[in-house]
């Protein structure tokens, strides 16, 4: 079976002060039809990036991919020229974004947002789109969805937005869609829907999922596979289970250390010391070494992605070898 | 956290233009600049069917008439009825002004969209262009266009046009420089839009009202630019009536006829007060810190 997407080797650059520095560096990813992968990973670290890259909207003189390719359902698209990304992007691959108050086109109905992209991929008149707008609303279970068609975003609450911009996304069917942290601006029991409606949608269309999240608990409610990056590079990959389990890097050890657990009341928030090295200042071996408790011989090196089990893999030689 | 992102929305809401109308609406001033405007704009229309004569028509006879009589408003040297020709006359500055101020309402709003859009050093070369276009006072800049291509109509419209582009360009540029960030912006592109269409069917209608009310605002100053360039000889050609011809005209017989001078005058003096009027009222509507009021 094809992977919906698979990214090998990416690197994406940006300038700081004249020179170029990476990202996100050498990332590699498969993610399979009907399946939701979790990049999961502070702010900073790469995560947006990384989906912007894929949608290829980061464009000099901002940024610029300079290596690795994407395979959308196996066709390369990284380097393709604008016009026919243009034609790829909200039709095979889609995105939803963070803040759903700011997402939409404050001055469009809802509706014709929805139609837009109908109407540029698909051709359809824009009877036929809102008519398409209208079950997609259903859908995506926003109630009285024929009456809402023709409101404005200010009209609706947050999780009323982000439940358009999912049916925006998933208008043209999209065989990979990125999800870049949908959830982060809601309250918890709109994020829960939110998260149930995506699965739902994911089973239902078939749909690969690349959801970036900087919270593990959507992590464990919505991901098979959980992809975990640090310092613009994957230190840990493998199915959810396996990381929650075991987690192996000693950076995913620590974020797990760092959630606050309910049954103990009294405990001191757990963090890591230090900070994440700058861009133009990263070091060339191991690139948590500067923080991490099990620094050793070794970690000045490069470090390479060691499988621990078939699917499970870690960058790190110590924990790769303990 | 939710207000602050309802308070960032708000002077974009859809109903923008309408809320601000209904505000100016309530304004008594904007009411009375648009019923004087409202009654010039009906008499050019009008003046084919309410003209008492035709406006360039001699009549020797009755040569300088004062007001009142068979003449509501006299007659000027050549016995031509100067209420007829008021009339006719403010098709002349309506149609220049308003063709004048689309024309720059369409090319310098667009150059602003663009280059805000685009940024960057082309954005930076674009509108310091439009700053030299600035630094030249209207009335300067129309006559230089005007000599050069000669005192027609369409060639009026263009000078007063050219006037208008670059203030057109940096009210439109400001708010895309905003929008363009915004996240919309952004999740469009994702969804394949070409950046014509983001310009165009996403920025546009967001900032149009901001234009279209510096369009009010500037509809007066092109009234008083077409009537100055008339008044100095740069206008339309007699014997058609414009009212800056008239205006000089009546100088001639400033002391036996003051009446000619006095009328296309005040016309002038209406027709500029009423647009700005109602120019002032929906910039007040539509600007947030007073809208508190």
């Amino acid at each position: 079976m094809t992977p919906a997407l698979a990214i090998a080797g990416l690197r994406t650059e940006f300038r700081i002060g004249g020179a170029w520095h990476p990202a996100v560096s050498d990332l590699s990813l498969d993610l399979m039809p009907n399946e939701t992968l979790a990049l999961v990973g502070e702010s900073g670290c790469g995560k947006s990036v990384t989906a912007m890259s894929v949608m290829g909207l980061i464009r000099p003189p901002v940024g610029r991919v300079t290596g690795g390719r994407i395979l959308l359902e196996g066709r390369d698209i990284a380097g393709l020229p604008e016009a026919e990304l243009e034609s790829v992007r909200g039709d095979r691959m889609a995105m939803i974004f963070q803040e759903p108050m700011t997402a939409l086109n404050p001055v469009m109905t809802v509706g014709d947002q929805v139609a837009e992209s109908l109407r540029i991929h698909r051709g359809l008149s824009r009877t036929e789109a809102l008519g398409r707008a209208r079950a997609l609303f259903e859908e995506v279970k926003i109630p009285s969805a024929a009456a809402r068609l023709g409101e404005y975003p200010h009209q609706f609450s947050g999780g009323m937005r982000q439940r358009v911009m999912i049916a925006v996304a998933l208008a043209c069917d999209p065989a990979v869609l990125l999800a870049d942290e949908p959830t982060t601006a809601l309250d918890v029991t709109i994020q829960a829907q939110v998260l149930g409606l995506l699965s739902d949608l994911r089973a239902r269309h078939g749909m690969a999922v690349l959801f970036i999240t900087h919270n593990l608990g959507v992590v464990a409610q919505i991901a098979d596979r959980v992809a975990v990056m640090y310092a613009g590079q994957i230190v840990e990959q493998g199915p959810v289970g396996a990381i929650f389990a075991r987690p192996a890097h000693p950076y995913t050890r620590a974020l797990f250390a760092a959630i606050p657990r309910l049954d103990r009341p009294d405990q001191a928030l757990s963090a890591i010391g230090g900070r994440v090295p700058p861009l133009d200042a990263m070091p060339d071996g191991c690139r948590f070494a500067p923080r991490c408790p099990l620094r050793r011989a070794g970690c000045e090196l490069p470090q390479t992605l060691e499988p621990l089990s078939e699917e499970h893999a870690v960058r790190c030689h110590v924990a790769a070898h303990a | 956290m939710s207000t602050a992102a309802e308070v960032e929305l708000a002077p974009t809401r859809p109903s923008g233009l309408k809320r601000a109308l209904a505000r100016a609406r309530g304004n008594p001033t904007t009411l009375a600049g648009a019923i004087i405007t409202l009654l010039i704009v009906a008499g050019a229309v009008l003046a084919p069917w309410i003209a008492p004569f035709d406006p360039t028509e001699q009549n020797i006879i009755d040569r300088l008439q004062s007001p009142g009589g068979d003449y509501l408003l006299g007659t000027d040297q050549f016995g031509r009825d100067v209420f007829s020709r008021l009339l006719y006359g403010a098709r002349i500055s309506l149609v220049v002004s308003l063709g004048a101020i689309a024309a720059a309402m369409v090319t310098g709003g667009t150059i602003g969209m663009v280059s805000g859009y685009i940024g960057g050093r082309f954005d930076l070369i674009t509108m310091q262009v439009m700053d030299v276009l600035l630094s030249f006072p209207s009335l300067i800049l129309g006559l230089m266009v005007v000599a050069l291509l000669g005192p027609e109509l369409e060639n009026l419209v263009i000078a007063i046009a050219l006037t208008a582009i670059a203030p057109f360009a940096r009210i439109a540029r400001a708010p895309t420089l905003v929008l363009k960030e915004r996240a919309f912006i952004e999740a469009g592109r994702a969804m394949g839009f070409s950046h014509l269409r983001i310009l165009f069917a996403h920025i546009l209608p967001n900032i149009l009202s901001e234009v279209l009310v510096m369009g009010s605002l500037w509809m007066a100053t092109a009234v008083r630019v077409e009537a100055s360039l008339s008044f100095i000889g740069l206008g339309v050609k007699p014997p058609t009536a414009t009212w800056g011809g008239m205006t000089r005209d009546g100088f001639e017989n400033i002391l036996d006829a003051p009446w000619l001078a006095v009328f296309p005058g005040l016309a002038i003096l209406l027709l500029v007060l009423g647009l700005n009027m109602i120019g002032d009222g929906l910039r007040d509507a539509t600007d947030p810190k007073l809208r508190n009021e």
